[in-house]
């Protein structure tokens, strides 16, 4: 069951990079875990903190104009990389809710959807124009409407996005993907008995 | 007039969505533990259980040692508790595992083809993004997150939107000692690491036809690296010779129907595409990165670029970090670039054939004194298959050291790690900041130019180290 996915009136937190990948997000070392949460203390980590494991002052996220705030606004290819879920989760378990880029990765924004965070996208100008007022007034507010389908920037510039219309019911009710997958089942046993005939090699049991 | 990949989505379609998704049908899943565990908890938190264990196989690999104590004891709780979880989760629904000790075990993406699981005109998926590797075969083959794991596991399906269609035309004789892995990295080069976003990219032309199975696995794997969802190349003579008397590949009895089946996938003639590359691999050099993304790939003769000739904005920021990262000044010759460890292996080349390449640069060298570097082969059966040709013994009297099997330094999450500011020649797909450890610093190449930088204790061009 995912979490149903709020309007947010949230700081903005600006991270002028392109191409962030998952292992910037959540490094290796972090996944070794059974578990969906708790996963906050490694986001970033590398960004967030020096060698020596003291807070880099000047990374967004550490500075307090920016605690707090549930809008993450980055670059094109954001979450690139490794399929890993866990940036999500150590995004959402931080506090995020929502990020704003002009592109993701594929797998990045399916697991987005999964766990009801909403990868927005925005034409590169918009998301130039939120970085900037981002930075040049930290702690700017972004607003986030799912329903209306709007981000207004802390300017009061109103940037429409497009969102699946599936994935919005989902994101706004919360719905468990799988019980609903679940309602087709007879059409997957119907599909699998067909291909059975047709393709019986794919039906061998590997366990043999 | 379809396309390889239209035809192979066109025979999973299970049902559709009125917004264009489609519910896709997943012939086979690969598991490995560390994005599964949560999956399997899912599942049981919803009283659910697996719909076709016999369609999936579970393999420890991300997390476990490569050194030969790793039977008897994993050090590290953490390691040692995914894969107790992966055990628990795979024996406990029925679903077939090559555990540690199993002559079998290796990286999810090498055991997969090397079963004969992986076969024409499938689907198949796993938690890992270089799921890609299999489109090699002619497959849908794509990485998901755990979300998707356990809704495989659930209901053997998935949601799907479907990507468009880019062909990728590679012609030309590869030069020696120039690789699929040189193909690869000349690709993503060119077109970028988000090039390939939201399409599925069919590899083609005669640079592909002549290339071994093995070949198109380095080429498929790194697809994802071009930020595209699926790589795939269509099925031949070749596929059909790799796959014939694998054990889990169709049985006697129905060979000859797979391959008749198998003959119809590639696409038609006068199939379209929505984008259309195309690469001349006649003049190919070997090529290395010099950056933190994989598109920062150069041929060996270059130099390491200037980012403030680079006109765009974010480009030259990107530059100039991955610059600072990396510790490296513009103008200084790739092969000037020294290097503390080398790293052979990973699912983009730990095959027999990646081994041989490398091993026939070692042989009658030794491994610069400056350099520590590694050998870990991708599976049980290329582990035996490498000693039963010799090249264990080639690489240890070279100095390397020979593993056993794992992702190992291909990711920091098992013992096998760079420590902060080393620098690693490395056959594996990523040179993110801190992949292979914090504050690592990695060059992708091919296993023949990581040997030669192994023994010349600096980036090399291999054709000039074995001349
Ligand atoms: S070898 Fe590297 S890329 Fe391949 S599955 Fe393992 S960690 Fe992933």
């Amino acid at each position: 069951m995912i979490e149903k996915f709020m309007s947010l009136n949230t700081v903005g937190v600006p991270l002028d990079r392109g191409n962030v990948d998952t292992d910037a997000i959540i490094p290796a070392r972090y996944l070794k875990t059974l578990k969906r949460t708790g996963l906050g203390v490694g986001l970033f980590f590398a960004w967030r903190y020096d060698m020596d494991g003291k807070e880099q002052p000047d990374f967004p996220l550490n500075r307090p104009e920016y605690r707090g705030g549930k809008v993450l606004v980055a670059w094109e290819n954001f979450g690139c990389g490794s399929s890993r879920e866990h940036a999500v989760w150590a995004l959402m378990d931080f506090g995020f809710r929502a990020v704003i880029a002009p592109s993701y990765s594929d797998i990045f924004h399916n697991n987005c959807l999964k766990n009801g965070m909403l990868p927005v996208t925005l034409p590169a100008a918009a998301v130039r124009s939120l970085i900037d007022a981002l930075l040049a007034a930290p702690g700017g507010k972004v607003e986030v409407d799912l329903a209306g389908q709007t981000v207004t920037g802390p300017n009061g510039d109103i940037h429409a996005f497009r969102v699946a219309s599936f994935a919005k019911t989902c994101l706004l009710e919360g719905l468990d993907e799988i019980a609903l997958t679940l309602t087709s089942a007879a059409e997957i046993d119907r599909y699998e008995r067909e291909r059975k005939k047709a393709t019986p090699w794919l039906f061998l049991d590997l366990a043999g | 007039m379809p396309t390889l990949f239209e035809k192979i989505r066109d025979r999973h379609v299970v049902t559709a969505r009125e917004d264009g998704n489609v519910l896709l049908y997943i012939d086979r899943q690969l598991i490995h533990e560390v994005t599964s565990p949560q999956a399997f908890e899912g599942l049981r938190l919803a009283g659910l259980s697996v719909r076709r264990p016999g369609a999936m196989l579970a393999v420890p690999d991300h997390n476990v040692p490569t050194t030969p104590d790793r039977s008897v004891r994993i050090d590290d709780r953490e390691s040692r508790e995914q894969i107790q979880a992966l055990r628990e989760n795979a024996l406990g629904a029925g679903i077939a595992l090559f555990d540690i000790t199993d002559p079998r075990q290796g990286i999810v993406h090498i055991i997969g083809p090397e079963s004969g699981l992986v076969q024409p005109g499938i689907t198949i998926v796993c938690g890992d993004s270089h799921t890609g590797t299999l489109g090699a075969f002619g497959t849908i083959a794509f990485g998901v997150g755990t979300s998707e794991v356990e809704h495989v596991l659930a209901t053997q399906t998935l949601w799907q939107r479907m990507p468009r269609r880019m062909r990728v035309m590679v012609n030309g004789a590869l030069r020696t000692l120039v690789t699929p892995k040189d193909v690869i990295l000349a690709v993503i080069a060119k077109i970028g690491a988000s090039g390939g976003t939201g399409y599925a990219i069919e590899f083609a032309g005669e640079t592909i036809r002549k290339m071994s199975m093995e070949g198109r696995m380095t080429v498929c794997n790194m697809t994802i690296e071009a930020g595209a969802r699926f790589g795939l190349i269509a099925p031949d003579e070749t596929t059909f010779a790799y796959l014939k008397g694998r054990p889990l590949a169709p049985p006697p009895s129905l060979w000859d129907a797979a391959v008749a089946d198998w003959k119809t996938l590639p696409s038609d003639p006068d199939a379209t595409w929505d984008r259309e590359v195309e690469l001349d691999a006649s003049n190919l050099e070997p090529h290395v990165t010099w950056g933190t993304s994989p598109q920062d790939a150069l041929p060996v003769g270059g130099v390491v670029p200037d980012p403030e000739a680079q006109p765009d904005r974010s480009e030259r920021a990107r530059m100039r970090r991955a610059l600072e990262y990396m510790a490296l000044s513009p103008g200084t010759r790739l092969t000037d670039i020294p290097v503390d460890k080398v790293f052979i292996g990973s699912c983009t080349n730990s095959r027999i054939e990646d081994l041989r390449a490398a091993a026939a640069v070692a042989s009658g060298r030794k491994v610069h004194a400056n350099v520590t570097a590694l050998v870990v082969p991708g599976s049980g059966l290329v582990k035996r298959q490498a000693e039963e040709e010799g090249l264990d013994r080639v690489f240890v009297e070279a100095g390397f050291q020979w593993r056993l099997p794992g992702c190992s330094m291909c990711l920091g999450m098992n013992p096998d790690k760079l420590t902060p500011g080393e620098r690693c020649a490395s056959t594996s797909n990523r040179n993110f900041e801190g992949r292979q450890g914090p504050g690592g610093r990695t060059h992708l190449m091919s296993p023949a130019m990581a040997a030669a930088a192994a023994v010349s204790g600096r980036i090399a061009d291999v054709r000039e180290v074995a001349r």
